[in-house]
């Protein structure tokens, strides 16, 4: 979650509980609670790289806190991540691998095969269905990642009727 | 058996559907035995052509069976006349059709209404029934506008409303949600959910896997035969107030 902190701390330094909360502000409960010792992490490893950097503030009653903010390189790399395009979130799909060569083990059957993965794929949709009208509607950014998270599972789905119709 | 039980709510022996529209005999569905319980919510899926519109049309009685049986809430309804099917529908099915079917010189709430009346009920109840339906699925202040003025979207709505207007004992529908937006969907999502937790029998053609996700069940046909039919599980459930499974971020 590198780029996901930097971006965060180009807006204001911040340390790193702060960037917990903030993540989950944005993203709701659409997004894997992070985990704080991995931000931790990232953010040791962030400043190697001096990407950032970390001031100690003094806190009375306290240890001092360690404040991040982002460096000249840091932004350097922000800017690289936001205008290069995306990959698209699909290079392998290990269920096809399976539809191809489980076949060739004798053990499986393909129809038995895509039955099976379509209803875990409704499983899950059901799923998403409960967690978008369970999170904060007002919450947009959950919402587009429950939404887009959907989407693909349903292109999924289309594709497993396209390799099912080759059956027929 | 000995048990007494409720009839199954549909039941089919061997169905069988060929349309014979000049040249060579098309098989559209070819020997389906399928039977659903009262409350089960089924999802029929499978690609175009694969027999599922073919097959909801003949369980509501819209279209002839070729040869078997169909049988509805334990009376054998495969045999009866046209005019027989029309009162078996106003009497226990509500049919959604992929397009809408609605009545263009009657207004929204009397489309919606009228359904309930011809099945018995009373007046205020069957207005009491539109509200509620109207109001759940967004479209209160269009219950005074002909169907002509509303979106696909809104018809669409519309039919599923009167569709359930006489809290049928099944709900027969085929693609219900082709033309809604992801809100819209939402409404419907959650109305279908309602009503079957109420207690509701739906057979559902979809391609939808939002709505089929609601199903307890799903049947795949395949050139006119089915290939699946089983129970959709519930999946892991994630971790308390996290949705992992969503997305994964890469450090």
């Amino acid at each position: 979650m590198r780029l996901q902190l930097l971006a965060l701390l180009s807006k204001e330094p911040a340390h790193g509980y702060e960037l917990k909360q903030a993540l989950e502000q944005v993203f709701g409960n659409a997004y894997p609670s992070p985990n704080i010792g991995q931000i931790y992490v990232t953010l040791g490893r962030l400043e190697k790289d001096g990407l950032v950097r970390s001031v100690d503030v003094e806190q009375s009653n306290r240890p001092n806190k360690k404040v991040y903010y982002c460096t000249a390189e840091g932004r350097e790399a922000l800017d690289e991540w936001v205008d290069s395009p995306t990959e698209g979130p699909r290079v392998r799909d290990e269920f096809f691998m399976k539809l191809v060569l489980a076949p060739m083990t004798g053990i499986a059957d393909r129809m038995a095969l895509i039955n099976r993965q379509r209803r875990h794929y409704l499983a899950v949709m059901r799923d998403l269905v409960e967690l978008a009208q369970q999170s904060d509607q007002e919450n947009r950014p959950a919402q587009l990642l429950i939404e887009g998270a959907m989407l693909h599972l349903q292109a999924d789905l289309d594709w497993l009727e396209r390799c099912q119709e080759d059956l027929a | 058996m000995t048990i007494a039980s409720a009839p199954s709510a549909i039941h089919t022996v061997n169905l069988v559907k060929i349309y014979q529209t000049g040249g060579l005999p098309v098989h559209a569905v070819r020997g389906i035995d399928l039977r659903v319980e009262p409350g089960e919510f089924v999802a029929v899926m499978g690609p175009s052509g694969s027999g599922k519109s073919t097959l909801v049309h003949m369980l509501g009685g819209l279209d002839t069976r070729t040869s078997g049986e169909i049988w509805v809430d334990g009376k054998r309804a495969d045999t009866l006349t046209e005019s027989a099917w029309a009162i078996l529908r106003r009497q226990k099915i509500g049919f959604v059709f992929q397009f809408f079917n609605l009545v263009d010189n009657m207004t929204v709430a009397d489309n919606v209404e009228l359904p309930a009346l011809l099945g018995g009920a009373s007046a205020r109840h069957a207005r009491e029934r539109r509200q509620y339906l109207l109001g759940e699925l967004g479209l209160t202040d269009k219950a005074d506008a002909s169907p002509a003025q509303l979106s696909g979207g809104e018809q669409q709505r519309v039919a599923l409303a009167r569709a359930l207007a006489n809290q049928p004992q099944v709900l027969l529908a085929d693609e219900p949600t082709g033309n809604l937006d992801s809100r819209n969907t939402r409404d419907v999502l959650r109305v279908l959910g309602e009503v079957h937790r109420q207690g509701q029998t739906i057979v559902m053609v979809t391609h939808d896997a939002r709505v089929a996700g609601l199903a307890d069940r799903v049947v795949t046909l395949l050139d006119g035969q089915i290939v699946d039919d089983a129970a959709i599980a519930a999946v892991r459930r994630r971790p308390k107030g996290g949705a992992g499974g969503v997305v994964e971020l890469r450090g």
